[in-house]
């Protein structure tokens, strides 16, 4: 057993970044996820594996640092929350174009525009149907609890390097400022760069001798051979959501409801569910992992078996619901309950919303 | 077994920490923990408050808004907090600075003069460690030896000389609280 210890999921975050071998951490600042870079910079890791900490000028020059040590086969990460987030977007479509691996973490708090520092779950869009410019998709993982905010950093890079494409770790303000008890996974050693050069073929790290010239690049003026490249691009896209959709399902054995949450309203809407039960309702939870890939074929099963409603639990004004609905083309019904701009929804409210809305409604 | 609790007092009346204490404290138990604090503006000089849930299986939602035991130190929390305690539960006070004592007949409600005892060992420093002792005495669901434990684990190495002095106040609030 690894090292059990007492974290907040801000900093289980940031020593899992150290432990997950990551060579640079490129950051700013902002409320509710300002505890990763202070971690950090406590840690000193460059004592502890060599691990580079710097405090960017702005979150637009963290994630363009991203840019730069991905290129070079460099495992590279930044943290920040929403309105950073925002400023990262344009970085996040070149570094998808350009097929660059980094992770990115996503701390959300209440929008739009500078919001409020509480928590929220309204970048859902942001975070999977874009954000930036152009045809790219993002790896996107929704940890639940500070256990998963440390396992999901090791996971995301795994992921990340295999498809050669950004990923994003999307909590929020509840899940950053908890401590829960963490079990810490052992150290894995930052790879020499002699193992970058050998592992990693397509990264910037050096001419080699008699080879060809490396370009790493999302420019490409050509429109016919920029198409093939989104071939490429949608193709790989395809790939991951045949192999890479992770989900939890709880309770939904007998459910004749279903609640589809993530993140910390998954785990409130736990708490609803063991009340509910307490009353003799039926319902069960479907906690999509990857919110992209989005778990389609749980939701189309659970639809084909005949359950009579889906609640889309999110605090936001209702964005992963679209995605809920896309695949249950109105074979049920799917409504949707959360609070938002800061709010958090009582395991109460969401057991009532569940009674009007799809039960009795 | 599954304790629900709410924590709420003033900031820098050690309301954060000493949740911290109890949820390290079950740790050392190897039971399952959740720590969430008030982080908003309002911790900033006002109201600090902290839900922490022990319990021997999966937590579900870390926040909360009907607790098992409330332990209010300040008027203001007071007002917030008396009618979230779930009926049968336990409310534990330090009547310093409450005008409006609790009223409820459906919970038990206790007393313990923490700042005041604080103040008589010499340090005021210790009064939430005085309160956590109350509370240990009214629900044992943290074993003493383990709360030593989760301290010794928590502080840094120059504070541990101060971990009895820690107990003696533990050891105070467990021998001065009182059923209202």
């Amino acid at each position: 057993m690894g090292e059990l210890k007492l974290m907040k999921g801000n900093e289980a975050l940031a020593e899992a970044a150290i432990r997950a071998g990551v060579d640079g951490y490129f950051g700013y600042p902002i409320t509710p996820q300002s505890e990763v870079i202070e971690y950090l910079m406590a840690e000193k890791p460059y004592e502890r594996t060599g691990m580079v900490v710097l405090q960017a000028e702005s979150e637009v020059a963290s994630i363009n640092m991203l840019y730069g040590g991905g290129g070079t086969g460099k495992k590279v990460m930044t943290s920040s929350s929403s309105p950073g987030i925002s400023l990262m977007q344009e970085g996040l479509s070149y570094l998808a174009g350009a097929e660059i691996p980094c992770v990115v973490a996503n701390v959300v708090r209440g929008g739009p525009g500078l919001g409020d520092i509480q928590p929220a779950q309204s970048d859902y869009f942001q975070s999977v149907k874009g954000g930036g410019h152009g045809d790219y998709r993002l790896i996107v993982l929704a940890p639940a609890s500070v256990q998963e905010m440390s396992d999901f950093v090791p996971l995301a890079f795994d992921l990340a390097f295999k498809y050669r494409t950004p990923a994003l770790i999307i909590s929020d303000g509840l899940i950053g400022q908890m401590m829960e008890k963490v079990e810490l996974f052992d150290q894995i050693p930052r790879l020499t760069d002699e193992e970058v050069i050998k592992r990693h073929p397509w990264a910037t790290n050096g001419k080699p001798v008699g080879g060809e010239r490396r370009i790493l690049t999302s420019l490409d003026l050509d429109p016919h051979r920029l198409e093939s490249h989104n071939w490429h691009l949608q193709a790989k896209y395809k790939t991951i959501e045949e192999n890479e959709v992770r989900f939890e399902m709880l309770h939904c054995e007998d459910a004749e409801y279903v609640i589809v949450a993530y993140g910390s309203s998954a785990r409130i809407a736990q708490k609803s569910i063991q009340l509910a039960r307490e009353k003799g309702i039926k319902v069960g939870l479907l906690r999509p992992i990857t919110l992209w890939p989005f778990p389609k074929k749980p939701i189309d099963e659970l639809t084909k078996s005949g359950i009579k409603g889906f609640l889309s639990v999110e605090m936001s004004a209702g964005q992963m619901i679209e995605d809920v609905k896309l695949v249950v083309e109105g074979r049920t019904k799917v409504e949707h309950f959360g609070r938002y701009g800061g709010v958090i929804h009582s395991p109460e409210q969401v057991l009532e919303a569940l009674e009007q809305k799809i039960i009795g409604g | 077994m599954t304790e629900e609790i709410i924590i709420a007092g003033f900031g820098g009346q050690g309301v954060l920490s000493m949740g911290k204490i109890l949820a390290y404290s079950g740790i050392m138990q190897d039971q399952e923990v959740s720590w969430l604090p008030s982080y908003g503006p309002e911790m900033r000089g006002g109201t600090a408050n902290v839900t922490v849930i022990v319990s021997d299986e999966r937590i579900s939602s870390p926040t909360l808004t009907a607790f098992d035991t409330a332990i209010i130190l300040n008027q203001q929390s007071m007002d917030k907090f008396e009618h979230s305690v779930k009926p049968g539960g336990v409310l534990l006070y330090d009547p310093n600075g409450i005008i409006h004592h609790p009223k409820r007949k459906d919970i038990t409600i206790y007393e313990v003069k923490a700042a005041k005892l604080a103040a008589e060992m010499g340090n005021t420093k210790i009064f939430n460690m005085v309160v956590l002792g109350a509370y240990m005495k009214i629900k044992p669901i943290v074993k003493l030896e383990n709360v030593i434990k989760g301290l010794k684990k928590s502080l840094p190495e120059r504070y541990h000389k101060l971990i009895p002095l820690n107990e003696d106040a533990i050891t105070m609030g467990m021998n001065n609280v009182t059923k209202i």
